[in-house]
């Protein structure tokens, strides 16, 4: 394969068609985010705590927690069979294949979270319409940040006897950086502040992201090759 | 040393190692064109290690594979393209029809009119009416023969079989020694491992056989299956 | 790996005697925290602690780091003995971690009336600490030791890159955030006395880390020379 990215994009346009068929990451996925949802709506005391102070961690930890949910069917070895080898044993450059790989879990997860989204402001009643371009910003980028960590530790994770639980161990402490960042400048969206207090913030997320994305890239043939 | 000329695959001593264990301990093989290798042995004997290195899917702690003259290296596409492997997973995908599975696996080796070449290959499987169906509606056999014509799309020079046999009907039996003896008499060469060789018997060529690691024989096929099969395992097992 | 048995034993005992000294050296620091440095005004006995914490903390800090880098030179060069290195400092070094995490809340209590604040540094220990469970909780799930290395060996590197990530983002959501403190620990500005005991409770530390490293090193080896004798073994 001469062109690494467009393997990686032969290799993400597989991975969405099977799920598209199955749809199984996809539907787990949702049904959890909206049951998150409904119980951060009954889990709060409402003469103590405004749904605005609830509102920021409500959609992260629903996007964060949706994302780890696909995340754990991403590298579905089972499924495959063993497909990981097949990709090896092609002349498939190993940047593609973790390239593939994060183009389609970025895909699942954008899907979750564009039906989160207004899932999320039909049960908390809030209007985004104003700020929706910088709220789709900083989701973008937080969501990079651990869809990148996420497909590399998936890829290890799902090779243990306890994947399911393995992932999210591992991952956590990678979506702290992008979570805090993320929940700082949707509250601040939120109360309708203004943008140039949350550029440092952007800034932060999107240094996460070019270093993970990077390192990433870099160290999954440590993964991949035996 | 320089690898054979003329040699579609030379393997030189390779060894495979972490720690205290030893998968492989210094294994040598060559592989002319036209020939059918039995790798036999007993379990973990590392007939599958083997034939994973040669495929170029695990490392060698030590020795080198060269195909058709070029080392076999991670980067190196032009080897890569030479191997076909089917292995003891199908490498289908459940959620993919076996005409997607197909498409995919041709524009894997960047093959033109990659619908085409997948369609031609089903009919060639005698598959094609089932280019529809996902894998899991296929009985074990077709779905062998689904990886297997996989496996043949990109007409590697070298095909790789670890245990293939395992699971088939006598008729499917059959059908694959066909299939074997149709792909070394085109001047490709296979190396079929398995551990029950009156399967492979009939169109194997040579025999190897590893202990412990080892290369303990390696020998052209002469005689009948029984007497030879009888000199196998007293080599082998001891 | 070349491992015998009379290496890894040897390397074991050595361990063990520096850890021993170490031991001793510790009672000594405790001697000195307790009875030779000025008690702290405002904090009283409970500030004694922090010869404890802060030298748990820069040692687990110190050994992520010697983990991660190790671990970053293992990919490159494939050397089996780097790997049991980064393993046997992780073991350490969590145990390090677990010290500054339990003397964390057993200081903020008395001091700050709460058991626990997220404030940068604090924040900072727990990460380690999860850290370090999820590389050795990966070690623990891969039966394949050359895997087992390289997976172990790709969480330690992401971890150590993530470090100074958490710590700043942290950093940056404590100062935006203050929360109530009743009084401040640990002052910027130390007395020399305390310092000196704190650097002198530090490389005691050290010392811990060396010995036991050592010492689970020289048995990672004993452990490898058994499986290679067992390797070695004609079949029956």
């Amino acid at each position: 394969m001469a062109n690494p990215l467009r393997a990686a994009l032969i290799l993400a346009a597989r991975d969405i068609r099977a799920e598209l068929r199955s749809r199984t990451a996809l539907t787990s996925a949702l049904v959890f985010a909206a049951l998150v949802l409904v119980v951060f709506n009954f889990a709060r005391d409402p003469t103590r705590l405004g749904v605005a102070d609830l509102a920021p961690s409500a959609l992260w930890i629903t996007f964060a927690f949706g994302a780890m949910t696909t995340l754990n069917r991403a590298f579905g070895i089972e499924k495959e069979h063993g497909a990981l080898d097949l990709l090896r044993l092609a002349p498939m450059p190993r940047e593609a294949i973790y390239g593939g790989k994060l183009l389609a879990n970025l895909a699942f997860v954008f899907v979750v979270e564009a039906v989160a989204l207004p899932l999320f402001v039909l049960f908390f009643n809030r209007p985004i319409w104003h700020i929706l371009g910088p709220l789709l910003l900083v989701t973008a980028l937080a969501t990079i940040g651990f869809v990148a960590v996420g497909t590399l530790l998936s890829a290890m994770a799902v090779r243990t006897r306890f994947a399911e639980l393995m992932l999210p161990l591992l991952l956590l402490p990678f979506m702290l950086p992008p979570v805090i960042g993320a929940v700082q400048v949707t509250a601040r969206l939120f109360a309708d502040r203004p943008l140039s207090e949350v550029t440092g913030w952007l800034r932060l997320l999107a240094v996460y992201d070019v270093v993970f994305v990077t390192i990433s890239v870099l160290i999954f043939p440590a993964v991949a090759d035996e | 040393m320089r690898p054979s000329d003329g040699s579609l695959l030379t393997a030189l001593d390779i060894e495979r190692a972490f720690g205290a264990r030893r998968a492989l301990a210094g294994v040598s093989l060559v592989v002319q064109p036209g020939e059918a290798i039995l790798l036999a042995g007993p379990n973990g004997a590392g007939k599958t290690t083997l034939l994973r290195c040669l495929a170029g899917l695990a490392r060698p702690t030590r020795g080198t594979v060269h195909v058709l003259g070029r080392a076999l290296r991670v980067g190196d596409a032009a080897s890569r393209r030479r191997i076909g492997m089917v292995a003891h997973q199908t490498w289908l995908h459940d959620d993919l029809t076996l005409l997607e599975n197909f498409s995919f696996a041709a524009r894997l080796y960047d093959l033109p009119e990659p619908r085409r070449v997948a369609l031609a290959a089903l009919e060639g499987a005698g598959l094609l009416a089932r280019a529809g169906d996902l894998p899991p509606a296929l009985s074990r056999g077709m779905q062998q023969r689904a990886a297997i014509a996989r496996a043949l799309l990109h007409q590697p020079d070298i095909l790789l079989l670890d245990e293939p046999f395992s699971g088939l009907d006598a008729a499917a039996c059959a059908g694959l020694r066909a299939t074997i003896g149709g792909i070394i008499a085109r001047g490709a060469g296979a190396i079929v491992v398995s551990h029950q060789p009156q399967e492979v018997w009939e169109v194997a060529t040579r025999v190897v056989a590893l202990r412990a690691g080892r290369v303990v024989l390696d020998t052209p096929k002469v005689g009948s299956a029984a007497a030879g099969i009888d000199e196998l395992s007293e080599l082998t097992v001891g | 790996m070349i491992a015998d048995r009379a290496r890894g034993r040897s390397i074991t005992r050595r361990g063990l005697l520096i850890a021993g000294l170490g031991l001793m050296l510790l009672a000594g620091v405790y001697v000195l925290a307790l009875r030779f440095t000025p008690m702290e005004v405002s904090q009283g006995l409970a500030q004694k602690i922090f010869y404890l914490h802060v030298p748990a903390a820069w040692t687990s800090l110190l050994v992520f780091s010697v983990v991660g880098i190790t671990s970053a030179v293992y990919l490159w060069l494939r050397d089996e003995r780097l790997d049991l290195f980064a393993a046997s400092s992780a073991e350490v070094g969590v145990v390090f971690s677990i010290i500054m995490l339990t003397t964390g809340p057993l200081w903020a209590k008395p001091i700050w009336g709460t058991w626990w604040q997220w404030d940068a540094r604090l924040t900072l220990t727990l990460f380690l600490f999860f850290l370090f469970v999820g590389y050795l909780s990966l070690r623990a799930a891969v039966p394949d030791p050359g895997e087992r290395a390289r997976y172990s060996a790709v969480v330690a590197i992401l971890g150590f890159l993530l470090v100074p990530f958490v710590h700043l983002s942290v950093y940056l959501f404590r100062t935006i955030h203050p929360m109530p403190v009743v009084l401040k620990p640990s002052a910027p500005s130390l007395p020399d006395s305390m310092l000196r005991t704190l650097l002198i409770a530090f490389a005691v530390d050290l010392v811990l880390y060396i010995g036991f490293v050592t010492a689970r090193y020289g048995l990672g080896l004993l452990a490898h020379a058994r499986a290679a004798e067992l390797e070695d073994r004609p079949d029956a």
